[in-house]
């Protein structure tokens, strides 16, 4: 059925979902939402299953016009929202109809909000996934971000029986300095005093950010002396803390697959929707924790979108 | 190409779903051979909370959920499907044909090459069409293969400045390495011809020519049969 139109697109506006698995050994990124808990909690506002494919919106939101009745739900970065001129709120469900008019407004906090729509968007799969892949130009709607007059489908289904919200102790707040988990290694044998170096000091997120990687800048992080400076390129996990021949620090995203730079640490999954809703001129600290740590952490990180799930 | 073979497999952790198995200290098809062994065993019967195999040069990352699997059942099955690697090694090599139109404006920078290496351009496109160049890995866009074989001749450094977009199907050299652009791209190789195949192509079931392990031939076409090619590929 006909979801919405696109009145104005916003910052950079693309439809996507959990991800594109089982291709990264033939180039294609992973891609997906970066924030997953903003995408995993406006589906479940909305009555939908975690992998139905939801807007992630970048800095500035898009006005959208409503073609049928459904429920919609608007999570992740805080922006002002209204509905017909009329301010509504986020982290809970919305009913709309026929020609209501959404607009969503610049960030105030974080940088990338989710919205969710009943069913989930529809978008032809493409390699498994509806995860828009704009380096490749497939996947999503046209393999592109949307654009004014662009009229996108929906699954559809039943509407919610009562409306929806997240509890707002559970509704994460987006600071402008954050504290990121890491894990060392893979090439922490490449590094001494640099690894004291990023888990001591603070680093600034530059314009240089977005899905493919957020470029940081701070104290510079050599490699140990009689340590090559490049790597054979291998595999790229979202989370690596690249070095380059600069020594400043990349925090490597959704859109890579190989690189050939050392890896100092790697951000744990449940720390990557923080790096998402960081914004240039924010800062950055590293804390250092052992695997069974991290482990711990996402199994944590499961109870609470359990209690989501239980608050609905 | 003389990289060490790892008498057992090194392991490196990438934060808490990924976990690096390397074969060896650098670039060799004996390493490699190993790398795509373990991966083809893992992918033939894939033990629960595997959630993907990435095979590259000489190192294997596998990406786990971690309330299904932890690195130390890993490494104890990585190990033991090592000790029988032998046997594993059964791969079915296909050699895949890319037609290629040399020169012209396919092939800007041909000319480079044959100032570096002092060939005539029959001769530069005589010597790039002799190997089958096996495909180390797959990476840095869809169905970039990084191939090996190139003959040191058409070893060429890269441009001095990059081109912001290097047109989809075009073959080019950078140093002593060889492949071909699958998606339009930036880049800095030097482009030398230009293949009317689709190297990729996402709608499909199977979007993909050739995988790692696999050995690329290149055989060079006149402008016409370029044309006759890529008009097929449309159809």
């Amino acid at each position: 059925m006909p979801a919405f139109e696109v009145l104005a697109p916003g910052g950079f506006t693309t439809v996507q979902d959990k991800g594109r698995f089982g291709f990264q050994q033939m180039g294609v990124p992973v891609c997906g939402v970066l924030d997953t808990f903003a995408c995993d909690t406006a589906n479940l506002l909305v009555g939908n299953d975690s992998n139905r494919a939801v807007l992630e919106i970048t800095v500035m939101g898009p006005s959208l016009k409503f073609l049928s009745s459904m429920d919609i739900a608007v999570t992740g970065a805080k922006m002002d929202i209204t509905l017909n001129d009329q301010p509504t709120e986020q982290w809970r469900s919305i009913r709309v109809k026929p020609g209501d008019v959404l607009t969503i407004s610049q960030v105030q906090a974080g940088c990338r909000a989710c919205l969710a729509v009943t069913g989930g968007i529809k978008v032809p799969p493409v390699m498994g996934s509806f995860s828009t892949y704009v380096g490749g130009g497939f996947g999503g709607f046209m393999g592109r971000p949307l654009k004014a007059g662009d009229i996108l489908d929906a699954h559809g289904g039943d509407l919610l029986a009562r409306e929806r919200v997240v509890p707002e102790e559970l509704v994460p707040d987006y600071p402008s300095h954050v504290l990121l988990r890491a894990v060392p290694g893979p090439q922490d044998d490449f590094f001494d005093q640099g690894a004291t170096t990023l888990f001591t000091t603070q680093y600034m997120v530059t314009p240089k950010a977005d899905r493919m990687g957020y470029r940081l800048q701070g104290e510079k992080i050599p490699i140990k002396q009689g340590m090559p400076k490049s790597i054979v390129s291998e595999p790229s996990m979202p989370g690596g803390i690249q070095i380059p021949a600069d020594e400043q620090p990349i925090i490597l995203l959704v859109e890579q697959t190989v690189g050939g730079y050392a890896k100092i640490a790697t951000v744990i999954s449940t720390d990557i929707p923080k790096v998402a809703q960081a914004t240039p001129g924010d800062t950055i600290s590293f804390e250092s924790i052992d695997l069974k740590t991290a482990h711990q952490i996402y199994h944590d990180e499961k109870k609470k979108m359990a209690k989501i799930l239980a608050c609905m | 190409m003389t990289a060490q073979v790892y008498d057992r497999p090194f392991c490196r952790l990438a934060g808490d779903k990924g976990f690096l198995v390397e074969f060896g200290d650098g670039i060799d098809p004996r390493v490699n051979a190993q790398v795509r062994a373990l991966a083809r065993a893992m992918e033939k019967n894939l033990p629960p909370g595997i959630l993907e195999v990435i095979p590259t040069y000489r190192s294997l990352l596998f990406i786990y959920d971690p309330d299904l699997m932890d690195p130390d059942r890993l490494y104890k099955l990585v190990e033991n499907l090592d000790d029988g690697r032998e046997d594993l090694d059964a791969e079915v090599v296909k050699v895949v044909e890319i037609p290629v139109c040399y020169g012209g404006e396919f092939g800007p920078d041909i000319g480079n090459v044959q100032a570096v290496s002092g060939l005539t351009q029959a001769q530069v496109i005589q010597v790039h069409t002799a190997p089958e160049y096996l495909i180390y890995m797959v990476g840095f866009t869809p169905g970039f293969a990084f191939l090996g074989g190139l003959d040191e001749r058409l070893n060429t450094p890269r441009l001095n400045t990059p081109r912001m977009v290097v047109p989809k199907g075009s073959v080019g050299i950078a140093n002593n390495q060889t492949g071909m652009y699958p998606i339009a791209s930036p880049g800095g190789w030097q482009i030398i011809g230009r293949t009317p195949l689709n190297l990729f192509a996402p709608e499909k079931k199977d979007p993909f020519f050739y995988r790692a392990g696999d050995k690329i031939k290149f055989v060079p076409i006149s402008e016409s049969e370029y044309d006759r090619l890529a008009k097929k590929e449309t159809r």
